[in-house]
Formats: C-alpha cells, sequence, structure tokens
C-alpha cells in the first residue's frame, strides 16, 4: 500500500512504507561538524570493517582532504575547508600580524584548475588514481599586494551516504540491488547489481558511484551487518570526539536542534542543521548534519531533491498530455472536411 | 602550548571537547594554526622556540598585579625560603646564573641552595656527561637538610626570599618584550594572561597540555618549570581540573621512561650506577640524602628490592645484593652520542626494537652513516623499515657516501608481533597502566618483544654455562625463572615481579610500602609496586565508568597507589578542608582520623593536617601535616629549584641554538650549557653573533600529521592511512609564498647545513609571518614521516636537523632552526653534496659554527668541538 508521501514529502516510517513489518525504529546519524577534528578515524574505521579498497595516493591540495568526495571506495569523507573568516567568537588574533592578501582562494583556483583537465572533471576523485597535473598559477598577492587578512577558520566535517527518506538511487534500481532495510537504511547488494549506473545519476548528493574494475555501485551500508549485531557504525564507534553521533533519528533530531540552540548562545550564530528536515526535497535525511557555513561551502546541495518528487505529477501531466492528443486527435478527426467538398 | 593535542591525541582530545562543552574555555599557542587551534576558544601564533619568554610574561603579569594564590603559594611551594648569599641571577651576570664554567660549559649549581642548607660543591661537568639531573624524576633533586627547618619570611617580603627573586627574575618580561621577542602583539597577550589568571583560585582551576613541542628544545625542561611556576602561583598543581599534562610522544612512552630505555635510569628513576659508585652505601648515600624530607628518603628498600628482582636468590647482603654486577657508566653515552660514536667506528653491533632512526631520530644522514660502520645490526620491528634497509635505499646511495656492495653492516631483521598479538600493558600520559589481553595470534616468524628478550637471555646463559669466568657471572646469576606458556613468557608474571614479592611469604606485596631494604622483598620497579595486590592484575580492570565513582579508580592502574591526581593533598587547604566546594578532590575527615575524597589521597593516610614532625625526623615522618609534595626533600613545590637541573634554577630565555634574531633579553644568546657537538659531520647554522645568518633567514619547525605514525613504519605500509596523507609537503604563509615565489602543490625545497629535502608546497593561510623586533619573520613547518620506503616515499625530514641536545635530558633540539626555501626540486646524486656545501661555503660554516656557546657579557667563550674520529675518513659532503 503506497500512501501519498511514498514518493515524496514526509514519511514517518520508510521501513514500514517498504514493507518490513514490527520493524526497529529508524536510525541514522547527526553529524556535528562543530567539534569535528579531521582526524579521519571514520573514514579508516569504515574502510576496515567494511572492505573497503584503497582509493588512490593522491595529494590533492584541497587543505588535508586528499579523498576528495564520496565514491565507490570511499563511503565517508572528510572535508577540509580553510576560510579567511572567523568562526563565531573565536579569537585567532590576525589582527596585528603582518599578514597579506589570503590564499584560500588562490589554492582553490590550482585544484580547481587541475580538475578542469582530468576525464572526469574530478569525477573520479575518490574512486580511483588521478594524475592532477597542477598549474602553476600565479602566487597570491602578486597582483597588487595589497590587503590584509584579519579572519581565519578551519571547518572539517565527515560526509556520509544521506540514507534519504526518499531515497532515489533505490528508486531507480531496475535489479532491485539497493533495498530499504528494516532500520530504514539504504543498501546496495553487490551481487545483483547489473551496473547500469541509473543510481549515479539520481542520487542528488553524488554519493553512490561504480567501483571502475566490477562496475559495480558500492556506498555506504550504514554498517547493516553490524545494526544487526546490535553494533553502532564502525565510523561512529571509532569518532573520538563524539562529532558522528548515531542513534534513533527521533532522538538525535532532538539533540541537534538543541546543540544549535546552544551553539547560537555561546556565539557560534552559523551553526546550522543540514538534512534534518522531513519537508525538504529528500523527505529528510537519515544522515543529517550540523554546519559551520552554507551546504555549498562542504560541496554538497542547497537543495537536493528526489528525482520522484515529480513522478506524480509527471504521469499527471504525461496524463494530460495523452488525453490533449486523444482529444486533439478526436477532434481533428470530427472536425475533418468530407471529401466531396472539393 | 607546545601541544598539537587534536592532531597527535586525538583520542585523548575528546576530554578538551568534553570540558569545552561545559564551559571551559580552551586557548592554543603554537606557531601554527592546527587542527587543534580550529577548534580552540582562542589561538595565539609565536615564534617557534620562544616560548620561555612567553611564559616569563604570564609570570611577570601575575606577580606584578598580585594575582597569585596566595594562601597556596604562601602554604605548599618554597617561595617563602630563603636563597644563599651566594646566589647570583640572570639578573646580575648578563644571563648566566652563579657557578658556570664556560671551559667545561657547565654550572655548579652550590650556590642556588637555600640559606640555611650547606650544599656541596657539585661536579657540573661530570653531571652534565651523565645527564646527572634526570636521575632525580621521580624522587625530586636531593636537598639534604630538608627536613630540618629553612630559614623562611612567611610574609615573602625578604629580598632574598624565592617569591622576591622570582619578581626580579621575571620583571623584565614585559608584554612589550614579549611582543618583541615572540612576535605575540601585546593585546593578544594581555588577553590570553587574563583568562588564565582567571583560571585560579578557591573555585576556579585550569589545565596546562604540553608535548613534544616543548620538549625537543635545548631548554625544554625548562619550558616546563616555566609551566609549572605559572601553575603553582595560580594554585592549579594538585587540584581537580588543575595540573600540567605531559602527552608522550606514542603508545607506552611513559612506561618506557617508568622502566626506561635511557643509559642513566634503571627502573622508577633510580640513576643508573657509575664509576664513583664504589659500593653500596655510596651509591644509596648519592641517591637519597640522610635528612631529608619523603619518600625518596626510603631509596634504600626500592634499591635491594630491584636487586633482588634481577639477582634473585645470588643477591645477599653479603655480596652487597650483587650491586657490583650492575654496569657502570662513566659518561654520556646517550643515543646520539653512540650514533656519532658509530660514525666513528666505536660501536660494533645495534639494536633497534621498533624504532627507525634512519627517518625517525634528528640527523638521518648522521644516524644512516652511523649504522653503515656497524659490524651487525638487529632491527625487530612490523615492517622492514629504512633502518633495516638503508645499506639499499639510503638517500647517500645517490650520492655515493653508501655503496651496498661495501657496506660492511650486516643486518638480522626479525619481524615482531603487534600489540593485538601478545599481552601486556601499556602506560600512557596519565600514569595508568592498562591491560591487554592477545586478540590474535602471530603470523609467521613474528614474536613479541618479551618473547625474543627472554630467550635472548636464556640462550646466552645457556652458551655461556660452563663459564669459570668472573665477568660471565652478572649474566649466569641472572633469575631468569619468569613462567612461561609453551615458550612465551608470562607477561603477567612479569608484571607480578614488577609489582614485587615478599619473599618470606611468596605473596605479591601491595606496594612500596611494603619494600624492605634487608633483601626480603623484590620489585622491579617500586613506583608500580602495587600493580598486582591481592595478587589480582589491577592493570586489567575495567569496571564500566558508569558503575564508579568520577575518578573510575576500578579501571586499569595509576602509579603511585592508583592515586589519580598526584600531589592531591593540595586539592584541600593547610587545615585539610576543601578549597571549595565545587573543587573538593580529598580532604581530613577529623570524625574519622583520616584523609578521604573523590581520589586516593596522595598522602599518608592517618597523618593530620596540622601534624608537626619531631626535630629529629627524616623520611616520610618528616613530612608536615602540611606539605603536600610528598616526593620533594622539603615537602614543597619549588618555585626555585635549588637543585636538580644542570641549567638553572629558574627559567631564563635563552635564543634556540639556531635562530635568526639575537638575544633581546641578555648578552647570553642561547642555554650557556646545552650540549654541542661540534663536529665535520654535525654543522650548525650561524646564530648571532656569528655572521651570514641572512643565509638562513627563515624558521623552520617539525611535526607530525594524525594520519602517520612517527617514523611511518606503522603507517606508509598500511593504504587506509597513507591514502589520507599521500605525499610529503612545505608549509609556508601566502607572504613567504610571495616571497620565494613557490607555488601551491609545485615542488619547493629546504635547505640547512645539513642537507636539502624537497617536498610538495602548501600555501596556507594557517601559516601567519609575526613580526619579531620590527622585522618580519616567516615560518616553514614540515611533517616529518616520509622516507625512501613504503606505499609512499618521499625525503627524510629529519635529515635537515642538526644534533644539539639539552644538557638535563640529552633531547634534541628538533623544534626549531633555521633554514632556506627555494622553489623547485633539489638536485640529486653528489650534486646535492656540492649544493649544501655552497650554502655553508656562503654562511661561513665550520664545524666551530655554533659551538662557542658562552656569549655574556660580550665575552665570546671557547669553542666545543671535537676531534674528527680516528676510524672515519673525512666524508665527500663535510663542509671544507
Amino acid at each position: 500500500m503506497i500512501d501519498e508521501h511514498s514518493l515524496y514529502g514526509p514519511l514517518t516510517d520508510p521501513a514500514g512504507d517498504a514493507g518490513h513489518s514490527g520493524h526497529p525504529q529508524r536510525v541514522g546519524f547527526f553529524t556535528d561538524t562543530s567539534v569535528c577534528i579531521g582526524c579521519k578515524a571514520c573514514e579508516v574505521a569504515c574502510k576496515e570493517w567494511n572492505n573497503v579498497p584503497e582509493d588512490g595516493l593522491n595529494l590533492l591540495g584541497m587543505s588535508f582532504d586528499n579523498t576528495g568526495m564520496l565514491g565507490a571506495s570511499s563511503w565517508r569523507h572528510v572535508a577540509f575547508i580553510e576560510q579567511d573568516r572567523r568562526l563565531g567568537v573565536q579569537e585567532t588574533g590576525l589582527e596585528g600580524l603582518p599578514t597579506g592578501p589570503p590564499a584560500s582562494d588562490h589554492d582553490a583556483a590550482v585544484v580547481a584548475g587541475a580538475l578542469r583537465h582530468t576525464e572526469r572533471h574530478g569525477g573520479q576523485l575518490g574512486t580511483s588514481p588521478a594524475d592532477l597535473p597542477f598549474p602553476s598559477l600565479p602566487v597570491p598577492g602578486d597582483g597588487d599586494g595589497a590587503g590584509g587578512r584579519d579572519g581565519l577558520r578551519w571547518l572539517m566535517a565527515s560526509d556520509v551516504c544521506k540514507h534519504c527518506t526518499h531515497a532515489a538511487c533505490l528508486d531507480v534500481c531496475p535489479t532491485g540491488a539497493l533495498f530499504r532495510t528494516e532500520f530504514g537504511t539504504v543498501v546496495v547488494q553487490q551481487d545483483i547489481c547489473n551496473g547500469c549506473g541509473y543510481c549515479v545519476s539520481a542520487c542528488p548528493y553524488g554519493v553512490i558511484d561504480r567501483r571502475p574494475d566490477d562496475g559495480r555501485a558500492s556506498k555506504c551500508t550504514l554498517c547493516y551487518d553490524r545494526l544487526r549485531g546490535d553494533l553502532e557504525p564502525a565510523c561512529a564507534k571509532a569518532c573520538p570526539t563524539k562529532s558522528i553521533q548515531f542513534g534513533p533519528l527521533d532522538e538525535l533530531r532532538e539533540r541537534a536542534a538543541q546543540r544549535v540552540a546552544d551553539l547560537h548562545d555561546h556565539g557560534v550564530p552559523e551553526a546550522q542543521l543540514y538534512g534534518h528536515d522531513p519537508d525538504d526535497g529528500v523527505g529528510g535525511d537519515g544522515a543529517f548534519f550540523l554546519l559551520l557555513d552554507e551546504p555549498e561551502a562542504y560541496g554538497l546541495p542547497p537543495d537536493p531533491v528526489v528525482p520522484t518528487r515529480n513522478l506524480a505529477a509527471t504521469w499527471k501531466a504525461t496524463g494530460l498530455a495523452a488525453a490533449a492528443l486523444a482529444a486533439a486527435t478526436v477532434s481533428a478527426f470530427a472536425g475533418r472536411p468530407g471529401r466531396g467538398r472539393r | 602550548m607546545g601541544s598539537n593535542m587534536a592532531e597527535a591525541h586525538p583520542v585523548g582530545f575528546q576530554w578538551v571537547m568534553e570540558a569545552k562543552a561545559r564551559g571551559a574555555r580552551v586557548i592554543h599557542i603554537d606557531p601554527r594554526f592546527t587542527r587543534t587551534s580550529a577548534l580552540a576558544d582562542q589561538y595565539v601564533s609565536l615564534r617557534a622556540g620562544t616560548d620561555i619568554a612567553f611564559l616569563g610574561g604570564v609570570i611577570n603579569y601575575i606577580l606584578g598585579h598580585g594575582l597569585e594564590f596566595r594562601e597556596y603559594v604562601q602554604a605548599y611551594t618554597n617561595a617563602s625560603f630563603l636563597l644563599s648569599d651566594q646566589y647570583q641571577d640572570t639578573e646580575d651576570l648578563d644571563g648566566l646564573f652563579s657557578g658556570y664554567d664556560p671551559v667545561t660549559a657547565s654550572y655548579d649549581p652550590s650556590s642556588w641552595a637555600y640559606d640555611s642548607i650547606a650544599a656541596e660543591a657539585g661536579s657540573g661537568g661530570r653531571d652534565k656527561e651523565q645527564s646527572a639531573p634526570y636521575q632525580h624524576g621521580a624522587g625530586g633533586p636531593l636537598v639534604e637538610g630538608g627536613s630540618g627547618d629553612i630559614a623562611a619570611d612567611p610574609t615573602l617580603e625578604d629580598p632574598r626570599c624565592v617569591f622576591q627573586m622570582l619578581k626580579r627574575h621575571f620583571a623584565r618580561y614585559t608584554p612589550e618584550m614579549v611582543e618583541r621577542v615572540c612576535g605575540v602583539p601585546r593585546q593578544a597577550f594581555l588577553q590570553l594572561c587574563r583568562a588564565w589568571t582567571g583560571a585560579s583560585g578557591r573555585e576556579r582551576t585550569g589545565a596546562l597540555v604540553y608535548s613534544v613541542g616543548w620538549t625537543q628544545h635545548t631548554v625544554g625542561p625548562q619550558y616546563i618549570r616555566a609551566g609549572s611556576i605559572i601553575q603553582l602561583l595560580l594554585g592549579n598543581i594538585g587540584r581537580p581540573g588543575g595540573g600540567i599534562y605531559a602527552l608522550r610522544g606514542h603508545a607506552s612512552i611513559q612506561g618506557s621512561t617508568d622502566i626506561p630505555t635511557l643509559f642513566n635510569l634503571l627502573p622508577g628513576y633510580l640513576p643508573m650506577a657509575d664509576t664513583t659508585h664504589g659500593d653500596l652505601r655510596r651509591y644509596l648515600d648519592t641517591v637519597a640524602a640522610d635528612k631529608q624530607k619523603g619518600f625518596w628518603r626510603n631509596a634504600d628498600t626500592y634499591f635491594i628490592s630491584l636487586l633482588k628482582e634481577y639477582w634473585g636468590d645470588a643477591a645477599t647482603a653479603d655480596n652487597d645484593y650483587c650491586f657490583g654486577y650492575l654496569p657502570r657508566i662513566n659518561g654520556d653515552h646517550g643515543t646520539y652520542r653512540t650514533v656519532m660514536d658509530m660514525a666513528d667506528g666505536k660501536v660494533s653491533g645495534y639494536f633497534l626494537f621498533g624504532q627507525n632512526p634512519a627517518v625517525g631520530s634528528a640527523h638521518g644522514r648522521l644516524q644512516r652513516l652511523g649504522l653503515a660502520q656497524l659490524d651487525w645490526l638487529v632491527v625487530r620491528d612490523l615492517a622492514m623499515i629504512e633502518s633495516a634497509t638503508f645499506w639499499k635505499d639510503a638517500p647517500e646511495i645517490e650520492t655515493g657516501e653508501i655503496v651496498p656492495g661495501q657496506c660492511a653492516t650486516e643486518v638480522f631483521f626479525l619481524p615482531a608481533a603487534a600489540h593485538t598479538e601478545k599481552s601486556g600493558t601499556f602506560t600512557q600520559t596519565q600514569r595508568m597502566l592498562q591491560w591487554r589481553d592477545q586478540a590474535v595470534e602471530p603470523q609467521g616468524d613474528q614474536r613479541s618483544d618479551l618473547w625474543f628478550a627472554y630467550h635472548l637471555g636464556r640462550r646466552l646463559k645457556q652458551k655461556l654455562a660452563a663459564s669459570a669466568d668472573e665477568r660471565d657471572r652478572p649474566l649466569l646469576d641472572l633469575a631468569w625463572d619468569y613462567q612461561t606458556d609453551g615458550d612465551e613468557p608470562s607477561a603477567a608474571d612479569v608484571l607480578r615481579r614488577i609489582s614485587g614479592v615478599d619473599l618470606r611469604t611468596g605473596r605479591a606485596v601491595s606496594g612500596y610500602l611494603d619494600l624492605r631494604a634487608d633483601g626480603s622483598t623484590l620489585c622491579g620497579c617500586w613506583i608500580y609496586s602495587g600493580v598486582y595486590a591481592d595478587e589480582v592484575n589491577q592493570a586489567r580492570r575495567r569496571r564500566p565508568h558508569w558503575e564508579q565513582g568520577p575518578y573510575e579508580a576500578e579501571w586499569g592502574w595509576t602509579w603511585p597507589l592508583n592515586r589519580r591526581v598526584l600531589y592531591n593533598r593540595a586539592s584541600a587547604d593547610p587545615q585539610g578542608r576543601p578549597w571549595s566546594e565545587r573543587k573538593a578532590l580529598v580532604w581530613w575527615d577529623a570524625g574519622q582520623r583520616k584523609w578521604t575524597g573523590h581520589d586516593i589521597p596522595d598522602f599518608e593516610a592517618g597523618k593530620p593536617p596540622d601534624y608537626q614532625p619531631p626535630e629529629d625526623a627524616v623520611g616520610p615522618a618528616a613530612l608536615a601535616g602540611d606539605d603536600p609534595f610528598i616526593m620533594q626533600s622539603d615537602g614543597k613545590g619549588w618555585l626555585f629549584a635549588p637543585a636538580g637541573l644542570a641549567d638553572g634554577p629558574l627559567p631564563t630565555h635563552y635564543e634556540p641554538h639556531e635562530s635568526p634574531f639575537p638575544n633581546l633579553l641578555y648578552g647570553q644568546q642561547a642555554s650557556p650549557v646545552r650540549k654541542v657537538y661540534g663536529r665535520a659531520d654535525n654543522p650548525s647554522n650561524p646564530s648571532w653573533p656569528e655572521q651570514h645568518r641572512e643565509v638562513f633567514p627563515f624558521v623552520f619547525t617539525a611535526a607530525r600529521l594524525t594520519e602517520h605514525h612517527t617514523a611511518g613504519g606503522m603507517s606508509r605500509n598500511l593504504p587506509y592511512l597513507s591514502e589520507l596523507q599521500p605525499a610529503l609537503f612545505v608549509e609556508v604563509s601566502p607572504e613567504l609564498a610571495r616571497q620565494r615565489g613557490l607555488r601551491h602543490l609545485d615542488w619547493a625545497h629546504v635547505i640547512t647545513s645539513r642537507t636539502a629535502v624537497e617536498a610538495r608546497v602548501f600555501v596556507t593561510d594557517r601559516m601567519v609571518p609575526l613580526s619579531v623586533d620590527g622585522q618580519i619573520v616567516h615560518q616553514v613547518w614540515m611533517p616529518y614521516h616520509w622516507g625512501p620506503a613504503g606505499l609512499t616515499s618521499g625525503d627524510v625530514v629529519n635529515d635537515l636537523i642538526g644534533v644539539v641536545v639539552d644538557p638535563n635530558v640529552f633531547i634534541q633540539e628538533s623544534k626549531v632552526l633555521t633554514c632556506d626555501v627555494q622553489p623547485g626540486r633539489r638536485p640529486r646524486g653528489p650534486a646535492l653534496l656540492d649544493y649544501v656545501a655552497g650554502y655553508r661555503r656562503r654562511a661561513g660554516v665550520t664545524p666551530e659554527t655554533g659551538t662557542r656557546i658562552s656569549t655574556a657579557g660580550g665575552h665570546l667563550g671557547p669553542p666545543h668541538t671535537e676531534p674528527a674520529g680516528p676510524g672515519r675518513p673525512a666524508q665527500a659532503g663535510e663542509p671544507s
């Protein structure tokens, strides 16, 4: 029985909607990036537990991020973002130091320039080794050399599959390799996947990808095997500062709201939640985040939408179009002038 | 400060984050904006190597504004003690203390003593060679007469009292001076002073964390002294939320100083015997003074129990408990001296247990050239590390300095079992022993270190069994009778014997108070005594925190005697009441007539706060009821160190051995007692007053990344870690990038008078230029994990660093030096040697450079160079 929210909008029980009965509570991740120390223990623990292969030994130049993005062989990805801005009330003491213009834009341009010359414009970062030909742009401040920097913040955030309430990957999968678990999470079964790649283009976050060697899709399982064994996922277990919190989604949402309020009270007005809202374009994420900047800064889409959102409207429009076409056809025939008129 | 805790100790950093969530203010002071800074409330950048100037400024701020926790300072520190009129301060001698001898570059510390206590003239020269002050790690240095009355002025007004001397010594460390020396703007500094001094008093405490960013300097121990003085003045020692946290370099390094891998120490910080120790009595007399306070006075019970553990039944009162069997040291046998002796052909064999000096030790070049002169080398490690493969892949092969076909060193590589493959304990920063059970069997020929040491000893004993030679007796008489399980020695049995056994009953002792000096107890390390109390492996306890009190006394076991906060008697006021309810830790329960509280009291349980010892009391009995520092020979926290340090009783700012700047505070440029090794193969970059400092204009510092483990043996072979930081890089500010034409991700190379190493450029806003005395100074940072082997390889950053060490603990100055940076890759092969020789020529570097270490009063002292070794032909790369 598909209810009206099976395709889009708030859905309180995705596991039940998928046909699980008597299932456990929906679980997920709340990743609080305000306490992430960028240790990458989540990336390593994930690979150890899930036997995910190495993903290329490339110095990317994106601050301390050498993973680049989520992919078939990187199920957790810690982003590092250096910005010439203050974080809340943090004092960096840069005022009064003999600084020139910041380098962050320059570094980003170098990296972006390198990615332009690669096969998939950086799309392969996180899936296979790439030897990036880094362009030698002018050094920062080579222009007029004017200006000084007075702010600096270094954001770190561990990204992961969002386990959407409405999971595009699952919806488009023609083989049934992707399925909704009893925990409300989304898992791909490699032994069923035929490598068609529909899920790759469907995912609004660019999370799921195919391994180049066998072509089959891979992504975070939210440690389905560990959940079945009553263990928390490996990344959450390894996280030393509780930046990655695992638990029932309802509980996590409450905790996250409290945390944002606390941060606002303590002089970090930029703290905001991302992916927590059941009314967003994917019906809310099973893995949501507390960010310290707009989602774009972390490489996250500001308004992700599941392609099935438009399914009903599409069919409606298609129906309308078909009806109109039929009507037109009928009227065309009905209004056809008689032969003998000539 | 001097610690990148989030990156180097991420697991421990969770507690900092928890404290922050509860409202603590986190301040990070470091030359570089790191992942720790990113999470701090306040970050302060300073020039590497100027921490004492900075901390001295904080001390001056405290004293100048009367912000010390007066009651604590009066009662628990030596602030009121009067100093001898022989004592002269750096204020009087242009940066030197009294007792300095420029010929040996060492101090006779006798004039630093308390006024009422006559001190023997010491042999500064010999003490310096043996790193003698280190021998007092747990005991505190010896002050004969500390048990008696020490002349004092409780009002702290007498100009010769420690408090006034402290004021005078630090008076010139003003915010203006801090700004000029450290490059820290005055406002940022004052803001920090206000925050730190706010964490003081009855209701509040503050904690100080340091790591190897403090220790790896020619004045490292004085950095820590400076931090200790601040924490004592603010009443932050022995109290909850206070303290000084020494985060160690990696797993169980605390353990490897407690049960040491050092040439001059025996377990529990007992000194190694030296050639002046004719017999046991003479040794014991130099370890503990007859008339001193505290538990170090009982050193005879600790030491004789140790000898009984070593030699068992063979050790008797008649033969001085085999004291004569102990080897004797007669000078510097530290790791760097040994490496130079290796390079000079004086050392034939070498064991490396889990250490990769070809990459991980300062002056990697010298390390490898030393290894290449050995007859044999045993390497026990998890992976085939560079120290085992140097003969075929060292950078010196490219330059022609090591020829694989001619390198005579025979290398034995023995695969080691990892920590998951063996049982045993780790002792970490918090002095806690935590037992781990074996999880999996080691594969193939991998064996535990315990297995190796045990069977090596067993086989040596077997081979020598028929020997009648006297010199084989120490080995043959060793009580090598540990229990085994199959052929694996029982780590639990070893731990039990470390903890101690009463030989009359055969039962485990309950602590070091049970040890006796009559040979009826054995104990492998007195400070660990009690870890097997009641025949239970106390280190293996893992009661969850929700089932016990806030100090989690039943998780693992902390030395001494499972006390979690050292000197916690100071958490109560002199009358034994908590300073405040909020900061209560232990207190005197008058009803039960004993100390009690949340932690185990680090004090004699039944000694009341108002206890006054009888006049002739010594040792523990001489401790008064308000002497919290029970290991110190006077029972007090030392603002001023009347003994025990080779480089002065008070911290003093000296410039690093290699510095682009003159010392703005004194004529004495750098530490006057640092240990230099003036050799052609260990050149220094010039510093004031030497010329051509501009050839190496930048400040260099090195450290590690979360993603790698020290010399890389445990990370560069693992794909999951290597991919996270796959290449060596050098971090520069955008300003330095502009000055030198360095582009993000292009190549650059860093040059010192030792060598040049290349790396990819990281231009980052996290590196910030500083203004030091009106000049802009740039700092350059590199991680040091790479070498020629492994999944990712790169130049050895430690090759840039020369060997100069501090005189207390012989730790090298690897956290600050000078360098040049140039765009592009370095020259290769023999051209590299010519290139670096060119730099040395331009900078006028000779073996004498940097060795005229006394500069006070405008007089240049004698150079401290050593002749080229006999067995060692001049190397092609040596300065001409």
